[in-house]
């Protein structure tokens, strides 16, 4: 067994422990810091794919907005559920299966892959250089670029708008 | 040297644990983490695709990043309407939210 493949074991271990954890365990602020360990260790595995600036996308947007955005609205919500009473609904048992076949179904798909035993491409350097200005290219991905903006700024519009406090007498 | 399918699998097993979380917790703030662990799955194979089969060009990247910031918009307007649920009708329990069940 090889170093990389040491280190992959190491962090698929870490992150699905983690996940686990994250869907299992009755305390909610736990469960919260359960997804900043998953999500580093899926940074971990960027790495691995020689991808680090989206490591560096994932630790920025999702461990530090995104779980910490999670945590502080737990905190904002947190009188209407205690730690106490049940934290998994009564289906529990048929959306545990319901997961396994969907599981079992990618597995499948991917045992019939035929590339799945193939290693890397060699030289996968990607410039960053070379990534930002395909983001604005006209023939490159301009047009997927520009929707994301105009969803996330009419997201968090949304968002403000949503959160707001309600008018009185409302 | 770490074979593509490795990737596939942990990616097969992080989108399950997550469904798992979307479909029995009983908490919306912990029906939104589940959905967080969906898209990183799906992103660890995005970019697992991209390393293995096509990383002459750039469109895996850019995939992954589109859906960064679909799931930075998600988590913004899911968060905000869970707040204002638990502002009007002060729970955060998703089978008590049946306003609109029929």
């Amino acid at each position: 067994m090889t170093g990389p493949q040491i280190i992959f074991l190491a962090a698929a271990a870490v992150t699905l422990i983690a996940a686990i954890m994250v869907v299992t365990v009755p305390r909610l602020v736990h469960a919260g810091l359960w997804l900043i360990l998953s999500l580093a260790g899926i940074a971990v595995l960027f790495i691995m794919l020689d991808n680090g600036f989206l490591a560096v996308v994932q630790v920025a947007i999702y461990i530090d907005a995104i779980a910490i955005l999670i945590i502080l609205a737990m905190m904002l919500t947190r009188a209407a559920m205690s730690d106490t009473e049940p934290q998994i609904n009564r289906m529990w048992l048929a959306s545990a299966f319901a997961s396994l076949i969907i599981m079992a179904g990618l597995l499948w798909i991917v045992s019939q892959a035929p590339a799945a035993s193939r290693g890397p491409l060699v030289d996968a350097e990607v410039g960053l250089d070379a990534l930002g200005r395909a983001l604005v290219d006209v023939d490159g991905f301009i047009l997927p670029f520009e929707i994301a903006s105009v969803l996330l700024v009419a997201a968090l519009v949304g968002a403000i708008l949503v959160a707001m406090t309600p008018a009185r007498g409302d | 040297m770490v074979p593509l399918s490795w990737f596939l699998i942990l990616g097969a097993a992080l989108f399950a644990v997550g469904l798992f979380g979307v479909l029995a917790r009983r908490n919306a703030i912990a029906i939104l983490m589940g959905i967080e662990l969906m898209l990183n799955a799906v992103n660890l194979n995005l970019l697992a695709f991209w390393r293995y089969l096509w990383s002459d060009s750039l469109t895996g990247v850019v995939f992954v990043i589109v859906v960064l910031a679909v799931a930075a918009a998600e988590v913004a307007v899911g968060l905000a309407l869970i707040i204002s649920i638990y502002r009007r009708r002060s729970t955060i329990v998703a089978e008590e939210i049946n306003l609109l069940k029929w």
